[in-house]
């Protein structure tokens, strides 16, 4: 017998690409945004870096707790999460605190997730997510359950996951994949590749020639996008959605993206795994530098639409911070009375004791 | 002797063993390159080469499935769970599988695996990188439970489990990786399993303890000394097989005692060793062995942490419980 009649292959495969990295865009491919959608896009993404870098120096100064840096993937964070509407969930991963955001979660609560706050994880009515998961793949196998939901209750809704190059060695992600394979979900995984996982290359977390491939055992749709492109991004979750709204089952969109900073700021030091060369190469990409180059050429953004934007950013990290600091703290009696609904007698005396003489 | 932080002296016990047996494997989440996200593996791979000391892909079921595999094959795997609450990913492997593998094939195989992680509270840390979970491995057949308190300790608990024919949990405080230096020798020694420490001799009550609770209940300890009460703590070492003897001993002299841990209240190592002084020392209490716990909550986000955490007014408060029965 013929050798390729009975291997499973793959072809090759193209990202799929908007925006060239000196502006030009590809008309063809072109999502359909307004004018107003293409600033917001901008402005989003431009807000976003300048709160990120704050959000750096308020972990250095000790006003945040753990932080996951963004930089760089903003347009696979900002343009994956303006694809969809707000009654669309969201399941994301320890650095997908802009997705949240931008879907509705207060930014002051944000930080106090940040700074081990319960109220931090208190999502507001209306907003349609899951809190940032640290346990690396339980956001995909829950997808599964808040897409199978969706399903039954008639909702033209999807469900987005979020996970990284090392998340997609997890069992979680194969088998979250594979339920919403075997259900036909309306779901959309997302692997953001950016080339990491903590110190590890993806050359070492995975043999396959593209993350995207592994949705294809599953038997969902799965492709490969520029995750440093916010059009791209935007395109191919949007067409997900549309995928997903419409009972054709699940999507698997892999990212190529990069991140500038380290992996957290705790602890975490990139020159011991990364050269000076790779990081320029990937500055050259810069989402945002590219998108300003094509609204420039379409005269959608100026000096000082950047300016302006950096300094609401500034401005509205530094009264976010504010509101999470003067949010009054957490207490152990609350924590007690947050495990049940209805305390139980063993903690009911455990509170008491706190109170009376094992208080600090 | 080398003063070493114990972060060193867990280094130093890994080299050590990867010197002296080539059966001797080291992996896990980022151990190799760049030597852990805490530098407990720095150095080894460039040492000991790829082939022994290397990344594995994220994924712990993989990380629990490849250590049993290769003990299987005659290999000696110390397997690192990046920190403690991922080993939920790795349960199966832990505690269904390599647990009992030697019970399964009648003696044939076994799983001669190190499990090391690093848990505990007080490094303000995200959620599920510090809980105290010994309880849940204690209850586990056929799996033994290493904790220790200080630089010396843990070199020599860590070489005797790397060289122990049953997998070994081997949980690593984060709080004492790097808070104070001690003395440990140079090359091969070991400190046994199963064997308790009197890390401070008394008459009056016998506190029981183990991990970073070891610190805090030895200046509990000077500080009731001042008070006229006399403490002898005891630094358990290994929870499971757990040194009953020497605990016994200790009740004997002191008929008055309290366990100290850092995990919650509830069912947890505490409640073994109260149990367990109930059955083999109930005449020569004065009191009731009462517990110094956290409370039965998730452990509190890193805002309130310091507040759920034990500490030395609640150790102290409890001798006094026992005291003044
Ligand atoms: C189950 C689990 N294992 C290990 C970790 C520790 N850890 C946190 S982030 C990380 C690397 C993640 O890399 P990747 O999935 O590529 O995402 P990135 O942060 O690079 O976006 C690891 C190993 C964890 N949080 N959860």
């Amino acid at each position: 017998m013929d050798k390729a009649s009975y291997e499973v292959r793959t072809n090759k495969v193209e990202l799929l690409s908007i925006l060239s990295l000196d502006g030009k865009v590809n008309e063809e491919l072109l999502p359909n945004l307004s004018d107003e959608q293409l600033k917001e896009l901008m402005r989003r993404m431009v807000f976003t870096r300048t709160w990120d870098q704050r959000a750096i120096s308020l972990q250095r100064q000790g006003r945040l707790g753990f932080y996951a840096p963004v930089s760089g993937q903003e347009a696979s964070m900002i343009g994956s999460e303006f694809a969809l509407n707000k009654e669309d969930f969201i399941c994301p991963g320890y650095r997908d605190m802009p997705q949240l955001v931008w879907h509705g979660l207060p930014m002051y609560q944000a930080f106090l997730y940040s700074k081990g706050h319960q109220h931090g994880g208190e999502v507001p009515e209306g907003v349609n997510v899951l809190m940032p998961q640290i346990i690396i793949g339980a956001q995909i196998v829950q997808s599964a359950g808040v897409a199978m939901g969706l399903k039954k209750r008639g909702k033209k809704n999807v469900v987005i996951t979020y996970t990284g190059d090392g998340g997609s060695s997890q069992g979680d992600f194969y088998e979250g994949m594979n339920f919403a394979g075997a259900f036909n979900l309306p779901a959309i995984f997302v692997v953001q590749n950016n080339g990491y996982a903590i110190s590890t290359p993806s050359s070492k977390q995975t043999a396959a020639e593209t993350i995207a491939q592994k949705g294809l055992a599953a038997g969902i749709k799965s492709v490969q996008v520029d995750g440093m492109d916010v059009l791209a991004m935007y395109k191919a979750v949007q067409e997900a959605a549309e995928r997903g709204r419409n009972g054709e089952g699940a999507t698997l969109i892999e990212a190529i993206t990069y991140r500038f900073g380290p992996h957290s700021m705790s602890g975490d030091d990139p020159t011991k795994y990364r050269t000076k060369d790779e990081e320029s190469k990937w500055a050259l990409k810069d989402p945002i530098v590219r998108f300003r180059k094509y609204l420039e050429t379409k005269n959608l953004w100026t000096e000082d639409d950047e300016k302006n934007t950096i300094e609401d950013a500034k401005q509205t990290v530094a009264d976010q911070i504010k509101k999470a600091e003067s949010t009054a703290k957490m207490t152990i009696p609350g924590l007690i009375d947050s495990m049940f609904e209805t305390t139980p007698p063993h903690l009911e005396e455990q509170k008491k004791a706190y109170l009376e003489k094992e208080g600090n | 002797m080398a003063q070493m932080t114990m972060i060193e002296a867990i280094k130093d016990a890994m080299r050590v063993e990867l010197e002296r047996d080539e059966n001797v494997l080291l992996f896990g989440e980022d151990v190799g390159h760049v030597g852990g996200v805490f530098r407990a593996t720095e150095g080894l791979q460039k040492q000991f080469g790829e082939d022994r000391v290397f990344d594995t892909p994220l994924a712990e079921s993989g990380i629990g499935g490849l250590a049993l595999g290769l003990g299987v094959q005659g290999f000696r795997p110390i397997a690192e769970i990046q920190f403690v609450g991922f080993i939920f990913e790795v349960m199966d492997s832990i505690c269904a599988q390599a647990s009992r593998m030697r019970y399964r094939s009648g003696g044939k195989y076994n799983s001669p695996i190190t499990f090391r992680t690093p848990f505990g509270g007080g490094v303000h840390a995200p959620e599920l990188h510090t809980d105290s979970l010994e309880g849940l491995m204690m209850q586990t057949p056929g799996i033994k439970v290493v904790i220790p308190s200080n630089p010396y300790d843990a070199k020599g608990l860590l070489i005797s489990a790397i060289r122990d024919n049953d997998p070994v949990f081997f949980m690593e405080h984060l709080k004492l990786y790097r808070s104070f230096r001690g003395e440990v020798p140079e090359g091969e020694y070991t400190v046994p399993i199963g064997k308790a420490n009197v890390v401070r001799e008394g008459s009056d009550v016998t506190i029981i303890t183990y991990g970073n609770m070891v610190h805090t209940s030895l200046k509990a300890a000077e500080e009731l000394e001042k008070q006229g009460v006399q403490a002898e703590v005891i630094d358990l070492r290994t929870l499971m097989p757990l040194d009953i003897e020497t605990i016994v001993e200790s009740v004997k002299k002191t008929n008055r005692a309290i366990v100290v841990q850092e995990a919650q209240k509830t069912s947890g190592a505490a409640a073994e060793i109260m149990a367990q002084i109930n059955e083999k020392a109930i005449l020569h209490l004065e009191a009731p062995v009462i517990r110094v716990a956290a409370p039965d909550t998730v452990v509190a986000f890193g805002q309130i942490e310091k507040e759920w955490l034990p500490n030395e007014k609640r150790v102290i408060a409890g001798v006094k419980e026992v005291i003044n029965f």
